[in-house]
């Protein structure tokens, strides 16, 4: 019971800061309901029986990636968003879609009869099954990733930190 | 632990391995070498495809061994399928490859860009590649996707300096971060249906919940279709979801456009055709509406968008496009018979033959317009084309034959792909639709024509002579070559994509779908 | 399992009352005289002069990236580390794979000069 009302209020939690991050003009608000919603996903895995995911998303997720977005919105030094015509033609249309797709979806789920039901921790969540499966199991695809996450290294230094040439660019920042 | 893994998973995975340790070479040898001999990492590179090549033939080496009847090898706990398909599509992405190497030497080295992180990043792409038209798995397929979709996005920015090409990565990476995350849902769907990521283990419980629910689909799967549907989709840029394409490949350095438009897209057709007739074939009657759709929308769309175009690469982009629409039509024709009637075949081969003609046909022109930057000249106008025959006539000639074939002319190999798709239409009965893209490809003569038109018949804006460097001479005379004989040997090459599709063996590639 | 997490569950409703409880009683029990010199720099401090919202450079970006990146890779050590018994030397080669290829970017990053703050 209470396992199923914890479950409730941090999926509550989750959407509001969702729609928070939406309605939020300046980019810096947006970022910080964003964490909410992470870490309140977090929970959820965690209720879920995924310790793991869990603790990832919290390591990850709310921490790693989310500095990352504040490093790059002080960056920008992006201010308060305007609107202009083309946004409230989004929030014309875009609202009544959204909430159709959302109910088309939430619909299609509830009709699916074949669901059944697992015991909370019945599946892999633990890190000694997630180590089994990634170690064995899914072997390949976590070599691969490894070359996935050399890609991005390699993006970001390209796209980002190459030193430009000197005659090209004489301009040195400060 | 040890003993769960044999031999054949490691020689399957041999050239992955290869092209990996090749492109982490690169990056190391890069760091030594001083400007003027940035050269040798595309010479590395080089190597590292023939040495992955070296590999697939081993691969296939060892399966012809096997007995009639023998389809593929799985690997890494069936997470890897090399089968014939996949083996048809290591040998197309090599190629592709290999060509983009060759032509991207010069450019380069005008663009002031050359850096060995370029020849790297091709390389872990075509491991991506590689992951996908193998993967059996669909972790493994989504992690190749990626991998060969974040390498194209920093490859399209390369040119740090042109704003075109910044802002092409940019609308790349948004609109292909989307896309991803769409099929990343349509697949978790798939999963929370079937409770497997194994292809073979979902396309069975989809077969078993339809028989459950008398031949209907249930809704979730359905929406688990249209969301995967849709992330492939985007991938192989079919209208509606084509808006990233002709941006990405205008901004791209054109080498680069040309690798994008043959080894990435036939990557893309490689993990479409895995996921909806391998895994997906149950669910056949519910995605060819769907497909029949896109596909006219893609024709239509593509070809009326091509005719406006002044810019050379993005009229080659909306041209891919419109042959991404004649391709799906392939797929309209296997997925509305059943594996057992020959347009289903035909069909098959019909896709398969088209992208092997293809990877020729349009890397060739991409080639062509390669050669046109100079160091004043970017060379992607179709006013920097005219009078090329003045300039350069055998790469006029060249350039020429390119087009034809994409047309879809008769003696060349753009025809055969096409031949094929039109054929099997014909067989599945779909009259209209055949008869629609035989429209289609009238139609499509005319923006090739016009190219056509400005390289033969008009003044040339600029005298000077092109100079060809060794690399470019050897990818086009590939190119051409390929492009005229598939065309006046076919035969050759309906035989290699029989044996692709297990059509000389005693289980043809439908065993895979029981 | 879940179950072992309801103390923390417990403790972070604690919280969650006792922020705002305190927060009142304080509010309730101090004196309130709100004066504008209060608000300025403590003597040897300076005033502000310009908007603390400058742009930064690009160089943060690189690092934070890189940080995410190497981030990354060391979850994936977590699960290995909790079976490395049961994995053996085998194990310890999948690792080391692993690791190789991010040394090489490692190395490459260094020696690009992208850890350099010019």
């Amino acid at each position: 019971m209470l396992h199923l009302a914890l479950f409730t209020i941090f999926g509550a939690v989750a959407v509001a800061g969702a729609v928070n991050l939406l309605v939020q003009r300046h980019p810096i608000n947006s970022a910080l309901s964003l964490i909410a919603v992470m870490a309140s996903l977090s929970v959820e895995y965690l209720l879920l029986g995924a310790e793991f995911v869990a603790a990832v998303q919290v390591i990850v997720y709310a921490g790693a990636i989310m500095v990352l977005f504040v490093f790059v919105i002080m960056l920008l030094n992006a201010g308060e968003e305007e609107l202009t015509r083309g946004s409230r033609v989004a929030i014309l249309v875009g609202i009544p879609g959204v909430l159709i797709g959302a109910v088309l979806i939430a619909w299609t789920l509830v009709q699916h009869s074949g669901t059944g039901e697992v015991a909370i921790g019945a599946l892999p969540g633990r890190p000694e099954t997630i180590g089994w499966l990634l170690f064995h199991d899914f072997l390949l695809p976590f070599e691969v990733t490894s070359i996935l996450v050399l890609i991005a290294i390699m993006g970001a230094v390209v796209l980002a930190g190459r030193p430009v040439p000197t005659s090209q660019q004489p301009r040195k920042e400060a | 632990m040890a003993q769960y893994f044999t031999g054949t998973d490691y020689l399957l995975s041999l050239p992955v391995v290869l092209l990996t340790l090749f492109a982490l070479g690169i990056l190391l040898i890069d760091l030594m070498l001083p400007k003027q001999l940035k050269w040798v990492n595309a010479v590395t590179a080089f190597a590292g495809v023939l040495f992955a090549t070296a590999g697939v033939w081993r691969i296939q080496a060892v399966y012809a061994k096997g007995a009639g009847g023998y389809l593929g090898r799985f690997a890494f706990m069936q997470s890897m399928l090399v089968d014939r398909f996949a083996i048809y599509f290591f040998y197309l992405f090599l190629a592709g490859t290999a060509l983009a190497i060759l032509i991207s030497v010069r450019y380069l080295e005008i663009e002031n860009e050359h850096h060995g992180e370029f020849y790297a990043l091709m390389l872990l792409s075509v491991v991506g590649m590689m992951c996908m038209a193998a993967g059996y798995d669909i972790v493994l397929i989504f992690i190749g996707l990626e991998l060969m979709a974040i390498s194209t996005y920093v490859l399209v920015g390369f040119l740090r300096r042109d704003r075109r090409s910044n802002e092409a990565a940019l609308k790349y990476l948004l609109l292909g971060a989307f896309s991803s995350g769409i099929f990343a849902y349509g697949l978790s769907l798939f999963y929370g249906l079937t409770g497997s990521t194994n292809l073979r283990a979902i396309g069975n419980a989809l077969q078993h919940q339809m028989m459950v629910r008398n031949g209907h689909a249930d809704p979730v799967a359905v929406l688990a279709l249209i969301t995967t549907a849709t992330g492939l989709l985007f991938k192989i840029a079919a209208v509606p979801f084509h808006q990233w394409a002709p941006d990405a490949y205008e901004g791209a350095p054109t080498s680069i456009t040309g690798f994008m438009s043959v080894a990435v897209k036939a990557a893309a057709w490689a993990m479409l055709l895995r996921i909806l007739v391998f895994g997906l074939y149950p669910l056949r009657s519910v995605y060819l509406p769907l497909i029949i759709f896109v596909s006219i929308a893609t024709m239509t769309g593509a070809n009326l968008a091509a005719l406006t175009q002044n810019n050379l690469k993005r009229l080659l982009a909306y041209s891919s496009i419109a042959h991404v629409g004649y391709m799906l039509l392939g797929l309209v024709a296997l997925a509305s018979v059943d594996y057992t009637q020959p347009a289903f075949y035909d069909g098959f081969k019909g896709i398969l033959l088209y992208l092997m003609v293809y990877t020729f046909m349009n890397l060739g022109a991409f080639a062509v317009i390669t050669s046109l930057r100079n160091r004043e000249v970017i060379g992607d106008e179709i006013d920097d084309i005219a009078g090329l025959y003045f300039r350069a006539p055998t790469e006029a000639i060249m350039m020429l034959i390119f087009l034809l074939s994409l047309a879809g002319i008769p003696p060349l190999a753009g025809f055969y792909g096409k031949y094929f798709i039109f054929l099997s239409l014909i067989e599945s009965k779909h009259y209209v639709l055949a008869s629609l893209a035989v429209l289609y490809a009238v139609f499509g003569l005319y923006y090739y024509m016009r190219i056509a038109n400005s390289m033969l018949m008009r003044e040339p804006l600029e005298k000077e002579l092109l100079p060809l460097s060794w690399g470019m001479r050897a990818a086009l005379g590939v190119t051409a070559v390929a492009t005229v004989f598939i065309g006046i040997f076919p035969n050759w090459f309906i035989e290699a994509v029989n044996w692709s599709l297990g059509l000389t063996q005693a289980t043809p590639i439908a065993g895979l779908m029981k | 399992m879940p179950q072992n997490y309801v103390p923390i569950f417990i403790f972070i409703a604690i919280i969650g009352v006792l922020i705002p409880v305190t927060l009142l009683a304080a509010k309730l029990v101090r004196p309130d005289n709100p004066h504008k010199e209060k608000l300025m720099p403590y003597e040897c401090g300076i005033d502000p002069v310009d908007s603390a919202r400058g742009r930064y450079t690009v160089r943060f970006y690189i690092v934070a990236i890189l940080f995410v990146v190497f981030d990354v890779e060391t979850i994936f050590l977590f699960p290995w580390a909790v079976k490395f018994k049961a994995f053996g030397l085998f194990g310890l080669f999948e690792m080391l794979i692993f690791l190789g290829i991010l040394i090489v970017g490692y190395i490459w990053i260094w020696k690009k000069g992208a850890l350099e703050w010019v």
